[in-house]
């Protein structure tokens, strides 16, 4: 990110209350042209809110936002022009084709009839739904739904797009898929604004985080910096003979820095900051002739982050996700 | 999905790159357009989901043949004459019956994030609404037109014959058109598409039943009478009456379009600010 580069997004004191529950207590958001933007938080912080007054659907109370240079509440069509939304905060319509969905978004966009038609032919071939573009939305596997959903926020490339958890629910293969059209469409120039509760798709995504817990940015940075913040996670190990754990646990005192003993009594894990001391965990214990059953490093957890960055668990307030669902 | 089928079961990343290198934005649609679109959206539908017209046409026909062939003799004396009577008044009760999917319809769209893909696009703001009541129009038209066909292979012949049958239908589709204004705003103010249909037809049932749909009001006691004469329903299935019997009732046609005009003013508004709002 330079700082100099000109902003997507430009938002500053957002404030969004329903009744009693103050959904959105304050947002700033600086997000750069041409970037994937990542807004990383539990269900109920206030991401969809944001996001919602971002996009135009509904109003701040107090705050302003400004988004490719256009105030969403007293330009909202110039913002609408250039913006488009996937996943819940628009939908496609489920009773329609996947062809009748593109054709009937590119006539709305202003596109004409015949062009509308090949434009729906087009993304249709493009993402690999031509086979299914005569059948209803409803009928469509999730992977499916999910590039049609993009494909319709693509029938005129956004300036803009509002990536909404393009991921959740999806299988591996069907996920890599997704995020190589994200990155398709910033190689193309389109800035991103993505909404996730999964670290690792802000990881693999995005260039920028910011972390939103009840309704409030609570920290932002690179997926780096962020991780850093929390440590890379904890190594695993399983020993083939428990009774050599304490000599085990001792070793990964030393190298690692860290040693918790599990429940199963040949396991054992290590809190660590950098993969390098945990992988030199590994190797001493195989020189202290240590049989290792199996080991792994896993990634700090969205969870593990808000427990670091809050000293709270990302827990969903029931009044909240109420709130999010009806909004 | 049918992988088997073709080889491209995954968006193509070559391919995706070029789609979104290749548009240059068109200029904005006009309102019609933006409306005809929708009301595009709607036929679509209706070819989809036709058991949402079998539903609104069923039902009618059903209380067609139950009522000529049941109670017809006993009402009217015989099936012929309670046919007369109460077609045209059937006729109404299946196209208002039918309004009540335009409050089904917002509502579905509002629980599924249709709405908001709509509430994102930089088109006229009313251009959904009117253009989903637009396709619904159709469909009421479709509806009333089941009625009378059927009323007519029943041996129902109005006196003032196609043109007769038509203007009533007209009628019908013009106050339904008002009317489905109301049901917008029910559909935008429930939780469900479920709580819009029982409180759609807790509202239109009795208020149908209430008129003089089916008995002459004249049999009626006092109070009971004083309510059917003023219930719209009542004038609305007397206007339909009037005009397919080549005896058009100017006062009912008026009242009835009047009505229709009232609840536009009044409920056109409200639906666009909660759409808005929402």
């Amino acid at each position: 990110m330079t700082l100099h580069a000109p902003l997507a997004i430009e938002a500053t004191g957002l404030v969004k209350t329903y009744g009693e529950t103050t959904a959105v207590a304050g947002i700033d958001l600086a997000v750069p042209a041409g970037v994937v933007y990542g807004v990383l938080g539990p269900n109920g912080a206030g991401k969809t809110t944001t996001i919602r007054m971002l996009a135009t659907l509904i109003r701040p109370d107090s705050g302003s936002a400004r988004v490719l240079g256009h105030d969403v509440v007293t330009e909202a069509d110039a913002v609408r022009e250039q913006v488009s939304l996937t996943g819940q905060l628009a939908s496609v319509d489920e009773e329609l084709t996947g062809r009748e969905n593109l054709v009937l978004l590119g006539r709305l966009l202003g596109l004409r009839r015949v062009a509308a038609r090949e434009r729906a032919d087009e993304l249709l071939e493009a993402f690999g739904i031509s086979a299914a573009a005569g059948k209803l939305v409803k009928h469509y596997s999730g992977g499916m739904r999910r590039r049609l959903d993009i494909a319709a926020s693509i029938v005129v490339t956004p300036r803009l797009m509002f990536l909404d958890e393009p991921t959740t629910g999806l299988d591996p293969r069907s996920r890599n898929h997704v995020w190589e059209i994200a990155r398709a469409l910033v190689a193309e120039g389109t800035t991103i604004l993505l909404c996730t509760q999964y670290l690792e798709e802000a990881d693999q995504l995005a260039d920028g985080i910011a972390v939103i817990d009840r309704g409030r940015v609570i920290a932002e940075g690179t997926p780096g910096q962020l991780k850093a913040s929390v440590g890379t996670g904890a190594l695993h190990v399983r020993l083939l003979d428990p009774d050599r754990r304490p000599e085990a646990a001792a070793l990964l005192e030393r190298a690692v820095g860290s040693a918790v003993l599990e429940p199963d009594p040949a396991a054992l894990s290590a809190q660590c900051t950098d993969s390098a001391r945990a992988a030199l965990g590994v190797a001493e214990l195989a020189r202290a002739g240590i049989g290792i059953a199996d080991f792994s490093l896993d990634q700090p957890s969205l969870d593990e982050v808000f427990l670091a960055l809050t000293g709270h668990a990302a827990e969903e307030p029931p009044t909240a996700t109420l709130e999010e669902q009806t909004s | 999905m049918s992988a088997a089928t073709s080889g491209t079961d995954a968006a193509d990343t070559a391919a995706v790159r070029r789609a979104i290198a290749s548009t240059a934005r068109p200029p904005r649609p006009g309102p019609l357009s933006a409306a005809l679109t929708f009301g595009w959206r709607g036929m679509l539908k209706v070819k989809h989901v036709p058991e949402q017209l079998l539903d609104v046409t069923v039902t009618p026909v059903m209380f067609l043949l139950m009522f000529t062939y049941l109670f017809g003799g006993a009402i009217a004396g015989s099936t012929s004459a309670y046919l007369d009577y109460t077609l045209p008044g059937l006729l109404v009760m299946s196209v208002l019956f039918t309004t009540v999917y335009a409050g089904i319809s917002l509502n579905t769209d509002l629980t599924k994030g249709v709405v908001d893909r709509f509430r994102s696009l930089p088109i006229w703001r009313p251009a959904p609404l009117l253009g989903s009541l637009l396709g619904d129009s159709v469909r009421y038209a479709i509806a009333g037109t089941v009625v009378i066909v059927v009323g007519v292979v029943l041996g129902y012949r109005p006196d003032a014959g196609v043109a007769g049958a038509l203007a009533a239908l007209a009628m019908v589709v013009v106050f339904s058109f008002g009317l489905s204004w109301v049901f917008c705003v029910l559909g935008l103010l429930l939780r469900s598409p479920n709580a819009v249909m029982n409180a759609g037809f807790m509202g239109i049932f009795p208020l149908t039943f209430l008129s003089n749909v089916f008995v002459d009001p004249a049999t009626l006691p006092g109070p009971l009478q004083a309510f059917v004469e003023v219930n719209p329903i009542s004038i609305l299935a007397t206007a339909c009456r009037s005009l397919m019997d080549g005896t058009p009732d100017a006062v009912a046609i008026l009242v009835s379009l009047a009505v229709a005009a009232g609840l536009a003013a009044v409920f056109l508004p409200l639906t666009t600010r909660l759409y808005r709002s929402r």
